[in-house]
């Protein structure tokens, strides 16, 4: 089914930059969930006092780019570039939290690959010694999106089984750039896979496990055959949001191409992580923030406390839209991973 | 007892049609609104053919209250503003019949979006 | 694109796909939807008891309209939806459905304002009803004219 060639999809990272500083803003939904401990911040209700969820949205990227900031001993004015992005028409949550924190921003769009993506974009220019620091943020609230995307708060319809619940959370990490000659302890980003656009015909934009779990796939043999990595070399190997349903269609997929599922028990996905069984989220979360809260509370605490050595992270996002959806479009998906081990 | 009666079948058809309706949802991938103006136009043309009177008289709100009752309000009202007026019967019938509820959904929604914010459900 | 790995994919999907159970949410349609129904009925009696006078096209009339402007103001107190996470079609079937999604639209658009906001939303989900039901009933009416000639 995947026609897997190696290209420059992959890039090893010679300069690998350094994690100084991660954040994590959750919901009070998300709090009552798995992860509850892990968050630094945890909102008692889901509009920090804010008039609509759109300016809620922008507060909690606001703080969890300050929290990052602080975590990393800088401070504003020591960041040279913010990269972001999030699941509103245009992209105005992050503009708004730019705008709010005075950084230099470059916009991002990747749905709920941004983590990733932002991620990798940030690797890359750092590496590459353009700059010697950037934050890397994005998140998603419920309420804003189900408006956007789907139905009005207060309609009195019944979830698909295949849904998923979009996160209410952001999350933001800072990423130094290697310097000469100084030998550092911590955790690195050491490898970056860019992810094609792939679709396998799903046009139900209730389904979407379904839709990306083939970029997933698609991404996860190619960072493998790359850079010539067995399963077993890494921790924990994450996908973003397939969700409960999308995780089971993924590990199918990678065992009819070879992989021994068997033996895996390295392999979660962050969408079946934050929310537990009666909360009543279908096939659990899913959201820009959904990677970002789990990568920037649970993933990077535990590489920071050593229990994680080597994590393969591929968030996923879908690429589509509601005129899309509405003209029968098929969901075209995309899954970008980074590799962050400890030095 | 004649009133518990009417009551029961009253009670049946409204469930009964509610039931269909549910079956779909859970077992096809036809969507709610799909399903509303299925039934929709499946009154009005009931009422087209004479056949929701009889239903009406013997089920009563049970087939007005659902969503096909309010096709055939609507058919109603086309037909016999054809009898009355002919063209012009045509045209003022259907939303004339239809205007209690029509208003009455405007005004409150509006009235309640003023009043009331939409609030996230299933915080928990 | 690939048409026949697109089906292969989709099938292999469809095999895998979680499903609702019918019970208990047909139970509970069933029972909601024919309680709305009794409930209206009920109403009906009791005006035709306060005003003999009253036609049953206005019996009709007071039903729906009472039922509408219940169901607005379950939506508006923020009730509604969960009386319809329960009851699915046996909300939303009866015209309790069509008033649901005529309210929350309009108060969706709350955040826009009053004109963009919530004016033009209002019909964004319940357009469909009044669009097509129009449309049908006066070409019904028309063919109507047609025979009757």
């Amino acid at each position: 089914m995947f026609d897997i060639k190696k290209n420059a999809q992959t890039v090893v990272l010679k300069n690998a930059p350094r994690v100084v500083g991660f954040f994590s803003v959750a919901g009070p939904k998300e709090a009552r969930g798995k992860l509850g401990e892990s968050f630094d911040i945890v909102l008692d209700d889901d509009t920090m006092k804010e008039k609509t969820y759109e300016k809620t949205e922008t507060k909690m990227l606001v703080e969890a780019v300050n929290g990052a900031i602080e975590k990393a001993s800088l401070k504003q004015e020591d960041i040279n570039l913010m990269l972001a992005g999030d699941l509103m028409n245009q992209s105005t949550s992050t503009g708004f939290a730019a705008r709010e924190l005075l950084l230099p921003q470059l916009g991002l769009y990747d749905a709920c690959a941004t983590m990733a993506s932002s991620l990798v974009v940030g690797s890359l220019i750092l590496s590459g010694g353009a700059m010697s620091n950037c934050v890397c943020v994005t998140g998603s609230h419920f309420s804003s999106a189900e408006r956007l995307f789907r139905f009005p708060l207060e309609l009195g319809n019944q979830r698909q089984k295949t849904s998923q619940w979009t996160v209410t959370g952001a999350g933001a990490v800072v990423l130094e750039a290697k310097k000469e000659n100084v030998k550092t302890k911590g955790i690195k980003i050491s490898a970056v896979t860019i992810g094609k656009v792939i679709d396998f015909g799903i046009v139900d934009p209730s389904n979407m496990g379904a839709a990306m779990a083939p970029a997933a796939v698609h991404t996860f043999l190619t960072h493998l055959k790359n850079t010539k990595t067995k399963t077993e070399d890494y921790s924990l190997i994450v996908t973003g949001d397939l969700g409960l349903f999308g995780k089971r269609i993924f590990l199918e997929l990678i065992a009819k191409e070879g992989i021994n599922i068997n033996t895996l028990d390295n392999y979660n996905d962050c969408g079946a992580m934050v929310y537990e069984d009666s909360q009543g989220t279908q096939q659990g979360a899913s959201g820009a923030g959904a990677s970002a809260i789990v990568l920037t509370s649970h993933i990077l605490k535990k590489l920071q406390e050593g229990i994680y050595k080597k994590v393969l992270f591929m968030a996923t996002g879908a690429l589509l839209s509601t005129t899309t959806s509405q003209q029968g479009e098929s969901i075209p998906s995309v899954c970008h991973a980074v590799v962050l081990e400890r030095e | 007892m004649e009133i518990f009666l009417s009551f029961l079948y009253t009670f049946l058809a409204g469930g009964v049609i509610v039931l269909l309706a549910q079956i779909l949802i859970v077992k096809t991938k036809i969507t709610p609104a799909r399903i509303l103006v299925g039934l929709l136009v499946l009154g009005a043309i009931l009422e087209a053919v004479t056949a929701f009177k009889y239903l009406e008289d013997f089920f009563g709100s049970g087939v007005t209250i659902p969503i096909v009752g309010f096709g055939a309000v609507l058919a109603r009202g086309a037909i016999e503003g054809a009898r009355a007026t002919g063209f012009l019967g045509v045209l003022t019938g259907p939303l004339t019949a239809a205007s209690a509820g029509l208003s009455v959904a405007i005004v409150s929604a509006f009235f309640m979006a003023l009043i009331f914010k939409a609030r996230t459900k299933n915080l928990k | 694109m690939n048409k026949q790995k697109n089906q292969e994919y989709l099938d292999f999907i469809k095999e895998r796909e979680p499903t609702t159970s019918l019970f208990p949410s047909i139970l509970w349609a069933f029972l909601i939807g024919g309680a709305i129904c009794v409930g209206a009925e009920a109403l009906g009696m009791w005006a035709l008891h306060l005003w003999p006078t009253l036609t049953p096209k206005d019996i009709g009339a007071i039903e729906a309209s009472a039922l509408i402007f219940l169901a607005s103001l379950l939506t508006g107190i923020g009730v509604f939806d969960k009386l319809g996470k329960v009851a699915g079609a046996g909300t939303f079937v009866p015209i309790t459905g069509f008033s649901n999604a005529t309210t929350a639209s309009a108060m969706d658009g709350k955040s826009e304002g009053i004109v963009f906001g919530v004016c033009a939303k209002m019909f964004a989900i319940a357009g469909p009803v009044i669009v097509i039901g129009t449309v049908v009933s006066t070409l019904i009416g028309f063919v109507y004219l047609i025979f009757r000639l």
